[in-house]
């Protein structure tokens, strides 16, 4: 066994190493896991204070929103909806892209969407400090455990929506994998029946060909977002029940979005909406009677060969 | 995930650098395969309502004392004594315990319609607390109350009119303290317990005493005897005071404790690699020693000096108790305990440490030659229960710059003591006999500690017994990087490197020593077996 010490270390010789560099562990030490603080524990208070708020507005005015008028042209039908509430709402809407979010705060008038949180899955945009950091930024998200109602998302929440702000939330927890919406599960309605503010709900369409779950190829074209009447819990609904409501009403909307508004309202008091689930059958036949504007595949609206005759051209050569 | 225990490590070829105290900086030094590296535990769980722990503490008191709110009443007279700068270190950031215990005692005397209140700042025979000192300590609040009316005081040792003498303890020892705390009705003393020894019967015994009562143990043969002063079933010094203290007691005046513990955050965000072990520490950790060492390396010494005065410790409360002293201490023994303890098995031949700006006399000061051999023998060398960490005939390596240098505002007769009598002999026994009158009875010194801000004329032979238990066990002290005419001037051997003092080791304990390094601050206590 050497006794000799080695003596001083100089790491001003080689700091850059020095400080890139981990250093090395000692034989037989259990070095703990560092503490994390992502997740649903990563803090987005600093992302409300006033310079950041102040700076996410002139991004999401200066920056978003005209990028996202041009690559996704947005149609927005309903907003008159949003007056009456006069106040912090939550918003419920469909989920099946991740421009999905961005579009959808962009929409709102400006009264509202510098004072709108999104709910964001802490598991999937909070699992990284820069992620955590980008997404409470760009769009104020704050961490929500999507699998089941998480006590500290759900308090700060609670606490954001009574401080004035509203929430956008996509209830289904996740965005959709084969175009077809997916049940809503309780959490809009739960915060609703918490906090007493009403549910907007809203449709989006055509993000899915844009840029859908699973592809990184993005192809700029046209979208429509519908919002519908502000729904209120009903006196003795409980939150379960109030989030089938929530998610009729945005099957009415995407019903809607696919015919007229006449119609699908008289569907919808017929009962006769079509599913929003989609229809209880094969996965290839589910796919089959997907809606055109839903469909991964097809080119965005503006996209499609037949607005486009020098690629028609192209092709049949 | 719970705070880890402390731990003992041995350096394998894998360990990284040990970061190394030295003074106003620190440097890593990569230590020789199997030292073995003494680590604290880490800092444990702070109270989480301090002032509800405190209002709590003061209605369920521990012995047979009664609540402090019946102990209360229109027409006394009340004295709240509290520990002085020497506590904590470095200084917490505000609120400080003493501020938060105060203000609560404060509260329930003012529904009780007390209005002789006075406070007292329990120096013994250390320098007088600035007014920002004693602002820091008790808060703007209990300050701007008491300082103006002059109802906010500092014990005087050598003012005989404020002195009581209470009689003769078994053993013979004087006990002599302030006037104002042994005749009021109530005297309620205030603690911050940072390590052991600190609180219990010495609180009173020796923070509100004079010379004349201290010197019954702030003597060679106490201390020597005192093994450690961190030890309570071993300690001569500890001992001394309980006589006094129960002597205290049976003249009738009546205490009502407060002690308070604190964990290990001692150094701030900004320096929170001085807080962890080194393979762990983060980019952020290693970019801030290489700042912070670089930087220091390129500051004048006077304001790297001021640097690190103005850092204040993030030090959480962990536990309250009050009521009866010695019921009181037990309790807060165990928190200290709880945090500081580590476990060691065997001792070592040469024990090695770095010793960092800071002592319990040079706040806001300079760490003068006594001092560091102070801080080292003194302190560091009894950071332990059982057997010293070194064995008998061992060698201790401290490493600190040890400047010939004293504040003369502070340190006045520490500027005699080493120019004149440690040229002369370091003999502790001798120094005792020949000097200590003069020192504690000169008229200079008395008057410059009760008018200035300056240490007590004797105070500096008290650091030097306060060695004595290590230097009468240890073969040798070795200062690296140290002022080697002030290293020489206290007997012991200046050293350029590490490398250079375990080779000067050698020569007392052998070829191929067994080391240990002892890896603090932040404090830690082995229970060596």
């Amino acid at each position: 066994m050497t006794r000799r010490v080695h003596g001083a270390v100089e790491p001003g010789s080689d700091g850059f190493r020095f400080v890139t560099e981990r250093p090395t562990r000692p034989g037989g030490v259990v070095v703990p896991l560092p503490k994390r603080k992502l997740g649903v524990d990563y803090d987005t208070s600093w992302a409300r204070r006033y310079p950041v708020r102040l700076a996410r507005a002139m991004v999401l005015d200066d920056f978003s929103r005209p990028v996202l008028r041009v690559a996704l042209s947005p149609k927005v039908i309903g907003l008159e909806h949003l007056d009456p509430v006069q106040g912090p709402m939550i918003l419920a809407a469909n989920h099946a892209s991740h421009l999905d979010t961005a579009l959808l705060v962009s929409i709102l008038p400006s009264w509202l969407r510098h004072r709108t949180i999104v709910a964001a899955a802490a598991d999937y945009f909070f699992d990284r400090h820069w992620k955590a950091a980008f997404w409470s930024f760009g769009l104020g998200a704050i961490p929500m455990e999507r699998s089941k109602v998480n006590r500290r998302s759900a308090d700060l929440a609670t606490s954001l929506i009574e401080d004035g702000w509203s929430l956008v939330i996509f209830p289904e927890g996740g965005r959709t994998a084969d175009g077809w919406g997916r049940e809503f599960k309780g959490g809009a309605s739960y915060l609703a029946k918490r906090c007493g503010v009403p549910v907007i709900p809203v449709h989006i369409r055509g993000t899915r060909p844009v840029l859908a779950k699973s592809s990184s190829r993005f192809r700029p074209g046209s979208t429509e977002i519908r919002l519908g009447d502000p729904l209120v819990l009903a006196a003795g609904e409980d939150a379960r029940k109030f989030a089938a409501r929530i998610e009729k009403a945005v099957a009415a909307l995407a019903d809607e979005a696919e015919s007229d508004w006449w119609s699908a309202r008289r569907r919808a008091a017929a009962g006769t909406t079509p599913p929003f689930r989609g229809p209880d059958v094969s996965a290839w036949r589910r796919e089959w009677a997907l809606p055109e504007s839903a469909r991964k595949d097809q080119p965005p609206a503006r996209e499609r060969a037949s607005d486009k005759p020098w690629k028609r051209g192209k092709s049949a050569t | 995930m719970s705070p880890r225990p402390g731990f003992v490590l041995e350096v394998d070829r894998s360990t990284p650098a040990t970061l190394m105290w030295h003074g106003e900086g620190f440097r890593l030094e990569k230590l020789p395969v199997g030292t073995r590296v003494v680590y604290g535990p880490e800092p444990i769980d702070a109270l989480k309502d301090p002032d509800q722990a405190i209002r709590n503490a003061l209605e369920h008191p521990l012995g047979d004392s009664q609540p402090l709110r019946t102990l209360l009443f229109a027409g006394m007279r009340l004295t709240i004594a509290f520990d002085d700068i020497s506590l904590p270190l470095p200084p917490m950031r505000p609120p400080d315990a003493r501020q938060r215990v105060i203000e609560a005692v404060l509260d329930l005397a003012a529904e009780a319609g007390v209005d002789d209140v006075v406070l007292i700042a329990a120096l013994a025979l250390h320098r007088r607390m600035t007014d920002p000192e004693l602002r820091h300590a008790l808060g703007d609040r209990v300050f701007e109350a008491f300082a103006p009316n002059g109802l906010l005081l500092q014990h005087d040792a050598e003012d005989p009119s404020n002195l009581v003498h209470l009689g003769l303890t078994d053993q013979g020892e004087d006990v002599e303290i302030n006037r104002r705390a042994a005749e009021s009705d109530l005297l309620v003393y205030v603690n911050i317990n940072l390590v052991p020894m600190d609180g219990g019967h010495k609180s009173v015994a020796t923070g509100l005493a004079s010379y004349k009562s201290l010197k019954h143990h702030h003597n060679v043969r106490t201390l020597m005897n005192s093994r450690s002063l961190m030890d309570e079933h071993h300690s001569e010094l500890r001992n001394s005071n309980w006589r006094m203290g129960r002597l205290i007691a049976a003249s009738g005046v009546k205490i009502f404790q407060i002690e308070t513990t604190l964990n290990t955050k001692t150094f701030p965000e900004q320096l929170g690699f001085l807080q962890k072990r080194e393979w762990e520490w983060s980019v952020r950790d290693r970019a801030s020693f290489l700042a912070a060492s670089s930087a220091l390396a390129r500051t004048p010494v006077g304001l790297s000096r001021k640097i690190f005065h103005s850092v204040q410790a993030p030090h959480d409360i962990t536990s309250v108790q009050t009521g009866e002293v010695e019921a009181v201490h037990r309790s807060t023994l165990d928190n200290i305990y709880r945090q500081q303890s580590v476990a060691v098995s065997g001792q070592t031949d040469v024990l090695t440490m770095g010793l960092p700006y800071i002592c319990p006399y040079n706040v806001n000061s300079t760490m003068n030659p006594i001092l560091v051999a102070c801080l080292g023998l003194g302190y560091f060398f009894n950071l332990y229960r059982g057997k010293p960490l070194v064995r008998e005939g061992g060698v201790l390596i401290m490493s600190h710059p040890t400047p010939w240098e004293f504040n003369p505002v502070h340190h006045p007769s520490y500027i005699d003591f080493f120019e004149q009598v440690l040229a002369e002999t370091t003999d502790m026994f001798e120094i005792e006999a020949k000097y200590e009158e003069s020192f504690a009875t000169d008229p200079w010194y008395v008057h410059l500690y009760r008018t200035s801000y300056a240490y007590h004329g004797v105070h500096p032979l008290y650091m030097w017994y306060w060695c004595a238990h290590a230097m009468a066990h240890l073969g040798r002290v070795i200062i690296v990087g140290g002022d080697r005419a002030a290293v020489r001037r206290m007997g012991f051997s200046p050293a350029s490197t590490l490398n250079d003092a375990l080779e000067l080791a050698e020569d007392v304990v052998g070829r191929d020593p067994t080391i240990t390094h002892l890896h603090a601050p932040p404090l830690l206590l082995a229970d060596v077996t």
